[in-house]
């Protein structure tokens, strides 16, 4: 398989990405510390601060702010690395990521100055400042200018290599953002259309469940925005780092396709517990929320498959011996291990959330936070550290060392532990009745409310451990950084078995996938959204302070 | 494409499990009618008090029938109304009788807000311009706390009343 060296421009361009990505790590996980200690109850914020100004900051900079710049730059060196990066591509890429980086820091600056304090969701009534949408309108131009560049770079090599079928992980980045571009057309027809000319007073009011509907059309495909690069990593990536092969290219291709049809003909289930839908809408986007479970049983397949394939090829016959001879003390390997153990309790929690009935006994209950910490907070959070092990040496020049090898193996545990403990007394206190999104209350004062401290004590504890693995991970970024010894880190790409059988090739029928995937999404929110536009109530006058910002 | 054949009796489970666990929800959703709140009515926000269900002296406990109750409500940052007692304080908690059916309805007069009644699967979300509604049978005697679980401004975490279930 034909791969291109990344020249040092390149290089130092998906380097930028990661640089904002981790100081954002970095903030939203003092953030993170904050609000746990705040919800032990013993502690108050300084200087007047506000929860929920702190919980706007951590939801902002984590989900939207580090996850982006770090995908963007990972899928900019991946391109760069399978089908190539042209001069001129390169320099529009700056351009994206000065678009993203001028867009975040608007959005930051409101919210430091507390006229953004709406939460990362943004449900409207709540106003914040004009500027804080425009930030944000910002960071998802600057991927519409990625994806555009990443379409151009498959497109040329293509050209280049008319009847071969292009390079996986090229595939798979291209599949992302696809679902991004699709995905955010929704929130870009909510900000623009909507909420932006309704903050700065020139339309009066807004069809609040409208803006909810939309927003939740892109909230839950960004789920599978963060979760894709995971998966890169997982089936094309991985089985370099433990010495295998790839176990299937055309399953790896079909489950992203699935991901892709699936992920965003399904918001609805973030709504289950709304009162302007029809309960056959919320059942027919359970029932498609549900299909991913295909993929992902798929995912889960070819992960032991591989596992177990390479640890037999080096010779361990006996039923479960591949498995104890896994690279354990390769924290490139580790990292994304436990990751993956913490898929599945989060995949289960997954099910029980969509699950039209179910829903309304964890809906908005801190449950469902303990949910979204162990998917994209663990799951994806540790393969995007195992990456950063051998991405961030492979961009400035230098090696993963033994030493910082162990501190990774170290962080993993950390954050393993840490998170067994906060994620595990969330989902028990949301089963309790314990409210999500909320600053220390003791309510009525009631005995339900009492049982929940304990468990908020916990979270404390948990979180704690926490924040001391972002201090660690922060640690070995500036070593990888800066001060490792320089050298050659290897980027880590697999390869097929010589014999692999041919991968179909109605898989990279573009105009198959893309448009089966809006026919799902035209038959799974033509109707209620028709139904929603018309049966609409009365329009909403923007909140500000004290209710907003 | 090939497909392993240990994969294809994993995938055969698997999706025979889903459509299976997709067949309970369906059934319990359309025949048993266990449904999540969809009331599906408009209201106007600002003209609550116009309303049969939302004018003043209709907010709060109403009995209908033997063992049947009404419980009316509105929320606005960072309350729950309930309506007054005779005193004419604000009511905030309200009591029935145990084993009752009771029907909730709640609506907003400002933002988003939640309405939970803690540990009971009464859990709705309310919007403004729509009527949140869901009908429940209270068997378990007890004091419950009612919690705004969606986020509503400064005061999000102030704003709570209780159910007594007697």
């Amino acid at each position: 398989m034909q791969e291109f060296p990344l020249t040092k421009p390149q290089k130092k361009l998906s380097m930028s990405f990661m640089y904002v990505a981790f100081i954002s790590l970095l903030i939203g996980g003092l953030m993170g510390l904050l609000q746990v200690l705040v919800r032990t109850g013993k502690f108050t914020l300084p200087f007047g601060i506000d929860y929920y100004q702190v919980l706007t900051v951590h939801g902002v900079i984590l989900a939207l702010v580090m996850t982006t710049f770090f995908i963007i730059g990972f899928q900019y060196s991946i391109m760069a690395k399978t089908v190539g990066m042209t001069d001129k591509q390169r320099r529009l890429a700056w351009l994206s990521f000065w678009v993203m980086l001028a867009g975040t820091i608007l959005a930051a600056a409101m919210i430091l100055l507390g006229q953004g304090s709406v939460l990362y969701t943004f449900y409207t009534p709540l106003r914040a400042h004009p500027i804080f949408y425009i930030g944000l309108t910002l960071v998802i131009v600057g991927t519409w200018i990625a994806a555009g560049i990443n379409f151009r770079q498959l497109y040329l090599w293509k050209k280049e290599h008319k009847d071969e079928k292009s390079p996986l992980l090229a595939f798979m980045v291209t599949i992302n953002m696809i679902m991004w571009c699709i995905a955010t057309l929704g929130l870009a027809a909510s900000v623009l259309f909507h909420i932006l000319p309704w903050s700065l007073g020139y339309k009066a009011t807004i069809n609040v469940l409208l803006t909810r509907t939309l927003f939740w059309y892109f909230g839950h495909p960004l789920v599978y925005f963060w979760l894709l690069p995971a998966y890169m990593a997982w089936y094309a990536i991985l089985p370099k780092i433990i010495g295998g092969k790839i176990f299937s290219d055309g399953l790896a291709r079909l489950s992203f396709i699935l991901f892709l049809m699936f992920s965003i003909p399904v918001g609805f289930h973030h709504q289950l517990t709304e009162p302007g839908i029809d309960p056959l809408w919320k059942y027919i986007q359970v029932t498609l929320t549900m299909a991913v479970v295909v993929p992902t049983l798929m995912t889960a397949f070819s992960l032991f498959a591989t596992f177990e394939t390479t640890g037999r090829k080096k010779g361990y016959t006996s039923l479960f011996g591949w498995f104890k001879k896994l690279p354990w003390k390769d924290a490139r390997f580790f990292a994304m291990f436990v990751g993956m153990l913490f898929f599945i309790p989060g995949g289960i929690g997954g099910i029980i959330n969509a699950s039209h009935q179910l829903n309304q006994m964890v809906h908005n209950t801190v449950w469902v936070t303990g949910h979204f910490h162990l998917t994209v907070a663990t799951a994806v959070m540790l393969t995007f550290f195992a990456i950063a092990y051998w991405l961030v040496p492979h961009l400035t020049g230098r090696t993963l060392t033994p030493g910082i090898n162990r501190l990774g193996i170290i962080q993993t545990i950390t954050w393993g532990v840490g998170m067994l403990i906060m994620s595990g007394a969330m989902h028990i206190a949301g089963l309790l009745g314990a409210p999500r999104r909320s600053a220390f209350s003791m309510y009525d004062g009631g005995e339900q409310v009492t049982t929940w401290i304990g468990y908020q004590i916990m979270q404390a504890v948990g979180g704690a451990i926490l924040f001391i693995g972002i201090l660690l991970m922060v640690f070995i970024f500036i070593r990888l950084a800066f001060f490792a010894p320089k050298g050659e880190q290897e980027y880590p790409i697999a390869e097929e078995e010589d014999h692999a059988p041919p991968t179909p090739k109605i898989l990279e029928n573009w105009k198959l996938w893309i448009g089966l995937t809006a026919a799902l999404i035209l038959f799974a929110y033509t109707i209620p959204v028709i139904d929603i536009i018309q049966h609409s109530p009365p329009g909403s006058e923007p909140f500000d302070w004290p209710v907003g910002r | 494409m090939h497909l392993h054949r240990y994969e294809k009796i994993w995938l055969v489970f698997g999706i025979g499990s889903l459509v299976l666990f997709l067949l309970v929800l369906g059934f319990s959703a359309f025949y048993k009618g266990m449904q999540p709140q969809s009331a599906i009515e408009v209201c106007d926000p600002n003209e609550l008090e116009r309303t049969e269900d939302f004018k003043p002296e209709n907010l709060g406990v109403t009995k209908v029938d033997e063992g049947k109750y009404i419980v009316n409500m509105v929320a606005s940052a960072f309350n729950y109304d309930f309506g007054t007692d005779e005193d004419g304080k604000p009511v905030r908690k309200i009591r029935i009788p145990k084993g009752s059916q009771v029907l909730f309805q709640a609506t907003t007069k400002d933002v988003i807000h939640g309405f939970q009644v803690a540990g009971t699967n009464v859990n709705m979300m309310l919007e403004p311009g729509f009527v949140s509604r869901y009908e429940t049978k209270l068997d378990k005697p007890g004091e419950y706390t009612v919690v705004c679980n969606e986020y509503c401004g400064v005061g999000h975490h102030l704003m709570f009343a209780t159910v007594e279930v007697y």
